[in-house]
């Protein structure tokens, strides 16, 4: 049936037509300026001098945006901005609800913190092959990943982070980096190709890839579609690139390798990422499926705690005992989506924005350790405490956070896990919870007394100093861990209406079907 | 059609997965090129398999005419063959990288990240 040119067609009904709000641009802000500091750090590939200055002076802008959308997104509810401006479901959709403005903002503290440190850290050849550009590259994927409201352009943004980790992982090419990739590399992309999978069905069960758009038909397709098995596919999938047990072990197996900076960021970065896209999926898309699913994953929550902590406890290498934790921690995060509700889902982001900010600052600690100690062998380095009181104190510090001990940021999501496990009767999950902790406590504690409290016998140990580029982001860190821990209203305050904006999403909703929108 | 499909797309998997749960470094690489391929087609079908046009719209027309194929799923499916090809590059450069250094293709012997015998973590002072 054709119809006519002359008949004029009515575009509201396929694209926005009024002009995009200059808040808008803040939306895809994060990921655009990322990739042009990118490009600029590639063009300039030859002048490396530069490239320090260009891409630390990139992520404070970076988290400048990444604040200013948090505040957009505080007062003004969740944002969203299609591209091509074709209306959802059509368009490829940005939509920014709280929680990934904070995921995001958190990110970007931690790429600064990462970029600072990089100055001591990197050399001049590891700049040459190209460092900065891939950071820079890493922040566009994992910006991407926090907001954006499409599943299979989440697909997309964790590809784009996954080919700038390969890129850091190998910088050095060391046997053991190549030993380490190899292992990262294959399995991660075994992972990717999973939620791949997860997505081809999600595809063909809903017609559509937006989320809020899967979100408002879930409770339609509920009777007739095989959603259980999409869930359990993302589980699996979102599990292995978060390193849940029984998928963790490529973790420990890689991020010991790269330079102190990268295992850092990665460490930071990286399994969050896999955590925030299952919160996303399970709290917000499937919550009726969560809900099946609780026991299993509460069990690989509780596995996955009590074998990363036994992994650090029988290490003695500095860094590989660090990437254990990451692992515990993790079990953590998937024990609170597994609880659900306002405590659990709160408990697991709040561990996650912690997890991000403590899990790097420790493995600055590691690089500094390795610089004062000579080594990173809890077995070999020792009397740290005396090289240098400051540094040591700082990471006393991280040890106590990471271990869940009050005054510090491990403390509240670590209570309000605990709390909501047994608010459900889960009694079981509490204990390993606390088990954890306390076991972490012994991990942490048993390296600062050797590296740090053991002096050598006989052997007169000199202060060191340190230069500010490597202390100043620990201490940062460090001081900011001590910050949520003393006073952690403001962020719970708006943890709880995150997650609550997450079991209740009509505001996200809204936001990308304004009127209702089409159907 | 799509029971076919359906088919092809398991036989697929089963040789990836087959592939991947080799030793080798080469024929894991062998079996992520094929399980790309696999997810390739699963979602082409996921998309439905019809005979029907491509989504073109004839000139002096504002509407398409009759029905239409599905062009999301191919839009869709070249973007995952641009990822997984340049992923597929990249291991191959880092697997024979890896042989090159470590001088094996054998996982089991790629042990320099992972030492077998780790001395023990210290007991005491």
């Amino acid at each position: 049936m054709a119809v006519p040119t002359s008949s004029s067609v009515d575009l509201s009904a396929a694209l926005v037509l009024g002009p995009t709000t200059v808040a808008d641009w803040l939306v895809i802000l994060p990921v655009a300026w990322c990739f042009a500091i990118g490009a600029v750090l590639v063009m300039l590939r030859r002048a490396v001098g530069l490239h320090p200055i260009i891409a630390v002076a990139g992520l404070a802008g970076l988290v400048l945006i990444d604040a200013l959308l948090l505040r957009h997104v505080v007062t003004n509810g969740p944002v969203t901005m299609v591209m091509g401006r074709w209306l959802p479901p059509f368009g490829i959709a940005f939509t920014v609800d709280l929680t990934g403005a904070l995921f995001a903002l958190v990110a970007a503290i931690v790429a600064l913190a990462g970029g600072i440190f990089s100055l001591a850290d990197i050399n001049d050849s590891g700049r040459r092959y190209g460092f900065y550009p891939f950071l820079m590259l890493l922040m566009a994927g994992v910006s991407g990943a926090f907001l954006t409201g499409d599943v299979f352009n989440l697909y997309v943004w964790f590809e784009v982070l996954l080919i700038s980790s390969f890129g850091l992982l190998v910088l050095g090419s060391e046997p053991e980096q190549i030993d380490g990739t190899v292992k990262y590399g294959f399995l991660n992309l075994v992972a990717t190709t999973l939620f791949l999978v997860a997505t081809g069905y999600l595809y063909a069960v809903f017609g559509t890839l937006n989320m809020a758009d899967i979100a408002r038909k879930a409770e339609g397709l509920r009777g007739s579609a095989p959603l259980m098995t999409l869930t359990a596919l993302y589980v699996l999938a979102f599990g292995m690139k978060a390193a849940a047990f029984p998928v963790n072990f490529w973790l420990p197996a890689s991020y010991h390798t790269p330079r102190v900076v990268v295992s850092a960021l990665f460490a930071g970065l990286l399994t969050k990422v896999g955590i925030y896209a299952l919160i996303r999926v399970m709290v917000m898309l499937f919550p009726v499926e969560r809900e099946e699913l609780s026991f299993v994953m509460a069990l690989a929550g509780a596995l996955t705690m009590i074998v990363g902590v036994l992994g650090a406890l029988a290490q003695s290498d500095f860094r590989r005992i660090l990437g254990y934790l990451v692992v515990s921690g993790i079990g953590s995060m998937l024990a609170g989506i597994a609880v659900g509700g306002p405590g659990g889902i709160g408990g697991a982001i709040f561990y996650a924005l912690h997890s991000m900010l403590v899990m790097t600052g420790l493995y600055f600690a590691a690089g500094i350790a390795a610089r004062l100690g000579g080594g990173s062998s809890i077995a070999t380095v020792s009397g740290l405490y005396r090289k240098n009181v400051g540094f040591a104190a700082l990471t006393l510090m991280l040890c106590f956070a990471v271990s869940g001990l009050p005054p510090f940021s491990g403390f509240w999501p670590k209570v309000m896990l605990v709390k909501a496990a047994l608010d459900i009767g889960a009694w079981w999950l509490a204990a390993a919870l606390l088990l954890a902790g306390f076991c972490t406590v012994i991990a942490t504690g048993r390296l600062f007394l050797l590296a740090y409290w053991r002096d050598e016998a006989g052997a007169a140990v000199e202060t060191v100093r340190l230069p500010p580029a490597v202390l100043a982001p620990l201490a940062a860190l460090s001081l900011l861990t001590l910050g949520i821990g003393l006073y952690p209203e403001p962020l719970l305050a708006t943890i709880q209406s995150a997650a609550a904006g997450l079991a209740e999403p009509s505001a996200y909703l809204n936001s990308v079907f304004p009127a209702g929108g089409l159907q | 059609m799509e029971a076919w499909f359906a088919l092809l797309v398991g036989i697929f998997f089963t040789v990836a997965v087959y592939l991947m749960l080799s030793k080798f470094i080469i024929r894991v690489l062998l079996g992520v090129a094929v399980l790309g391929n696999a997810v390739n087609l699963l979602i082409f079908t996921g998309g439905r398999l019809t005979r029907d046009v491509p989504p073109v719209i004839a000139g002096g027309v504002d509407t398409l005419a009759g029905p239409a194929a599905n062009a999301l799923p191919q839009a869709l499916i070249l973007t995952a063959i641009v990822i997984s090809f340049s992923f597929f590059a990249f291991l191959l450069v880092l697997a024979w990288r890896a042989y090159e250094d470590l001088s094996t293709d054998n996982t089991d012997e790629m042990r320099v990240a992972e030492p077998v015998k780790d001395p023990m973590p210290p007991l005491g002072y």
